[in-house]
């Protein structure tokens, strides 16, 4: 298991390696090269040259790749050119709210999507699992924005029981450590300010699981009713044992297994659903500031962005396949 | 075997007009009907019958592990005095795995693959309140070692692909006894293995029981093991139980037309080749064609063998063929080790004739067939085909090999897409060829589909339609679709029942007579290489063990391998008793 873990993380190398030349060549290649982009209407010669040298443009190519490269292992990610910050200071502040949300769409699709389908599978042609149905096709078919002013409408204008936008209520006094706001609540002792901001992640973590919860769901169902008829299911039954056991030691082990590479794949989408889930509830997380990065051509951002966003894939299916060996001892052998 | 253990007359198991309906989507079906029957204590009562004859539901009915769209129509089942149509679902849950015990079919599916077996066992004693959490490891692996399982404190924490077929079936063993039970179904214990453990795990099943005076009730579509283990044979057909009586009666004098046919077409070692000409024109009667024939034409060796032993070149010349499979190693460094499975075989294949290659599994005969068909390469060594290399050099030269060579695989169930209708099924190697246009293909389908006789409403029908016969007659025609001049038959016959199996046997017999076909069978069992080969081939261990002609290697084998594989085949009691 340790060995795998190693030879995936070395794995990373090759893969950010490629993935910074990507990224390096993808600059090149904007129409009128990067100065240009940067410049816009206040383009002219002699700027560009002034900047092209500034930047080390005017150096060979695999030089400057060479420098591109050496900065990046120093966790230097450049410089906004939308702000003027650091790129990597910019994500310390903002990317622990986007986890925060994730984390909590997660647990939320995980938490109601696999019971759901659980249910649905053994009682099928039930009326859970016709309700199932439906609040998965709501969770794929409804737009996540759209499903998120609904629920803002709904549960903070109408009814009031939830915040309608931010991290934090405006009142609350409250020092953030590590800008993970529930950790730092907890960090300080300050219990007040951690409920808030539970408060505050309730609508769009529902607005944001929608989807993955849907796809959990159905996939926990379809893996269920499958293990459910398996021969060793019934040869369990014939031993005897209890009904509690024989669902959790049996049949919702076995049928974990393809719902968690569902799992680790849907981590990808909510990183990206998240951009306009924030949008929605003002969620000041890294999706806000990287629409406006779009917009504006940020591309030391944007490259950040991406590498950011493969390492955080590749750790969360590196964990994934883990969590598939610890409960499949045939992989691990193969492994 | 009958008589000996009927002393104690304790009635275990009596079903009484027992009725099981499935509710499909066109209305309730009827597996079981009517059937009635009893088990007395200590007493080995067989259900015999093909696929589909209800015998698997009538036994999941007694022990309440109907599929969920299952349900008891009519009649009862009473164990011990209590009726089980009537006990509670927790009473029912409370008799399984102590009072009532199952030993299901397929090793490979019945064991959960993400659990240590000791767990698996363990799990029902805790359950069962047989043993504590604390107590129950030590008594999992006395169980084990019961059932023959050598080593089995070790094994027991070890998981299910860790065990070879015959492990896991004695694993399976030492679960259904656990509980001491009364009664033990037996669903095709061992159907899935290889015959020379097949015997082993038999005996060793055979003993436990008569031991602890376990009553069981042995499911098999196979008489010879019936006729075998049994005292009393009950034989089910369509649902219903057409005979039964005691072991010897039933085999000896049947009674009913079915088992009649079941006897007939039961491969036995008295059952010799096919002959085309006296078959021609009976393919329905099956009656006792077969069972004259097997007792008339006793000894005509090499009678009607084609081009045996004669001059002209054969079709395939296999010369020191060796694979080497290179298993890849754990770590990130270790370099792996080399598995060689076939090692140094030479064998010829004579044009239009029919070699039979045995062995069990794990040895080589499969990868060979691979190798053959160019589907694996060659480590070393050379196959010529037609005084060719086989595959040729260049992609094209391999199609045209491919056009020559076909396969007939295992299992009618898997090697179909079933997505394909059977139509579609024929003709794609006819279009993959570039054969004709759509009109001609279609014109070719449907002779081809006489040809393995298969009606014409079949072919607008889906493989999941269709019985398992039908499914290898449609195996056939497509690879008879190109008029190869080889068929490989890698275990064609094996997944079928025997009325079944005896039907496609003589199907390729006839197919082989009007198209002068060349037949390579990869086989385990050697009953079918008697009714179809000129010649057998024994492998163990990648390695050519005997080599001859089928009355040769079975009248007088050479080695003591292949004296325990025809030593192994359950049935050679039947054979006496006729």
């Amino acid at each position: 298991m340790l060995r795998l873990v190693v030879q995936r993380l070395l794995l990373l190398i090759p893969l950010l390696l490629g993935l910074s030349v990507l990224l390096f060549a993808w600059v090149r290649a904007l129409p009128g090269g990067p100065v240009t982009s940067m410049l816009g209407e206040r383009y002219t010669p002699e700027a560009a040259a002034r900047i092209e040298a500034e930047m080390g443009l005017d150096q060979p190519v695999w030089v400057q790749y060479g420098k591109y490269l050496a900065r990046l292992i120093e966790g230097d990610l450049g410089t906004s050119l939308r702000t003027g910050r650091p790129v990597l200071e910019e994500f310390l502040t903002r990317f622990p709210a986007t986890i925060e949300l994730t984390l909590v769409a997660l647990v939320l699709a995980i938490g109601i999507g696999i019971p759901l389908g659980y249910v649905a599978a053994r009682r099928a042609g039930s009326v859970v699992d016709h309700a199932s149905v439906v609040v998965s096709l709501i969770g794929v078919t409804v737009p996540v924005f759209f499903l998120a002013f609904i629920l803002k409408y709904l549960f903070a204008v109408e009814l009031d029981w939830f915040p309608s936008a931010g991290r934090q209520s405006v009142t609350m006094v409250a020092t953030h450590p590590t800008n993970f706001y529930v950790l730092d609540g907890l960090l300080t002792a300050e219990w007040d300010a951690a409920w808030d901001a539970m408060m505050h992640l309730v609508l769009p973590g529902l607005a944001l699981s929608s989807i993955p919860l849907a796809i959990i769901a159905r996939m926990t169902r379809a893996a269920v009713s499958e293990v459910q008829n398996a021969d060793y299911v019934r040869t369990a039954r014939a031993k005897g044992i209890k009904a509690s056991r024989l669902r959790s030691d049996h049949i919702i082990r076995n049928a974990m297994l393809p719902v968690l590479t569902t799992i680790g794949l849907q981590v990808g989408l909510l990183l990206s659903g998240a951009v306009l889930t924030e949008t929605v509830f003002a969620f000041s997380g890294i999706g806000g500031f990287l629409a406006e990065a779009v917009f504006s051509a940020d591309y030391p951002v944007l490259q950040g962005f991406v590498l950011l966003i493969a390492v955080v894939y590749a750790l969360v299916n590196l964990i994934v396949d883990v969590s598939y060996g610890l409960i499949d001892p045939r992989l691990r052998r193969q492994q | 075997m009958s008589d000996t253990t009927t002393t104690t007359d304790e009635l275990v198991l009596r079903v009484e007009d027992l009725s099981v309906d499935f509710r499909t989507d066109s209305g309730p079906a009827r597996a079981v009907s009517g059937a009635s029957l009893e088990v007395r204590r200590g007493q080995t009562v067989a259900i015999v019958g093909e696929s589909g004859s209800g015998k698997t539901t009538l036994a999941m009915a007694v022990l309440g592990l109907l599929a969920s769209n299952g349900e008891v129509a009519q009649g009862h089942i009473w164990f011990r005095g209590e009726d089980l149509g009537a006990v509670s679902p927790q009473r029912f849950a409370q008799l399984r795995g102590t009072e009532l015990g199952l030993v299901p079919q397929d090793p490979m599916t019945n064991l959960d693959p993400i659990m240590r077996i000791g767990r698996q066992i363990d799990e029902g004693l805790i359950d069962n309140g047989l043993r504590s959490p604390r107590d129950a490891r030590s008594r999992t692996v006395e169980l084990l070692e019961e059932a023959g399982l050598p080593d089995a404190a070790r094994r027991a924490s070890q998981y299910p692909h860790e065990f070879s077929g015959g492990m896991r079936q004695r694993s399976l063993i030492a679960m259904g006894l656990s509980g001491r039970p009364a009664l033990l179904v037996a669903d095709e214990p061992t159907s899935a293995l290889d015959v020379t453990v097949q015997r082993g795990i038999l005996d060793q099943l055979a003993g436990l029981t008569r031991d602890l005076g376990t009553a069981v009730l042995l499911i098999t579509h196979d008489l010879g093991l019936a006729a075998e283990r049994a005292d009393v044979v009950v034989v089910m057909y369509r649902g219903e139980i057409v005979e039964q009586g005691p072991a010897r009666q039933v085999l000896t004098a049947p009674q009913h037309e079915y088992t009649k046919r079941l006897m007939a077409a039961a491969p036995s070692l008295a059952s010799r080749r096919i002959e085309i000409a006296r078959e021609r024109g009976l393919d329905d009667v099956l009656d006792d064609a077969l069972l004259t024939h097997g007792a008339e034409a006793t000894d005509e060796p090499g009678a009607t063998t084609p081009s045996s032993g004669s001059a002209e070149a054969p079709l395939v010349s296999v010369r020191n063929a060796t694979k080497v499979f290179r298993i890849r190693g754990h770590g990130l460094l270790s370099r792996g080790r080399d598995f060689t499975a076939v090692q140094d075989v030479t064998l010829d294949v004579p044009r239009g004739g029919t070699v039979a290659v045995v062995g069990e599994s794990g040895s080589g005969k499969s990868t060979l067939a691979r190798m053959i068909l160019d589907i694996e390469k060659l480590t070393s060594g050379t196959i010529e085909f037609d005084g060719a290399p086989v595959g040729g050099t260049d992609a094209r030269s391999r199609i045209a090999y491919r056009r020559r060579v076909q396969p007939v695989f295992q299992d009618p169930y898997s090697s179909l897409d079933p997505m394909y209708s059977v139509f579609r099924a024929i003709e794609e190697p006819l279009r993959a060829h570039g054969y004709g246009d759509a009109a001609t293909r279609r014109a070719r389908v449907e002779e081809l589909a006489e040809q393995v006789a298969l009606g014409k409403g079949v072919l607008r029908r889906f493989p999941s339609e269709l019985s398992g016969g039908q499914r290898q007659r449609v195996a056939i025609a497509r690879a008879l679709a190109l008029s190869p001049e080889l068929v490989v038959c890698d275990e064609a016959v094996s997944a079928l029942d025997v009325v079944v199996q005896a039907q496609i046997l003589r199907l390729l017999a006839q197919l082989q007579e009007d198209l002068g076909l060349t037949y390579l069978f990869i086989t385990h069992d050697l009953a079918v290489v008697r009714q179809i080969a000129d010649r057998v081939v024994v492998m163990q261990d990648g390695r050519v063990v005997e080599e001859g002609t089928v009355d040769e290697v079975f009248d007088a084998p050479k080695t003591a391998y292949t004296r325990a594989l025809l030593d192994a085949i359950p049935g050679r009691d039947l054979e006496l008793a006729l």
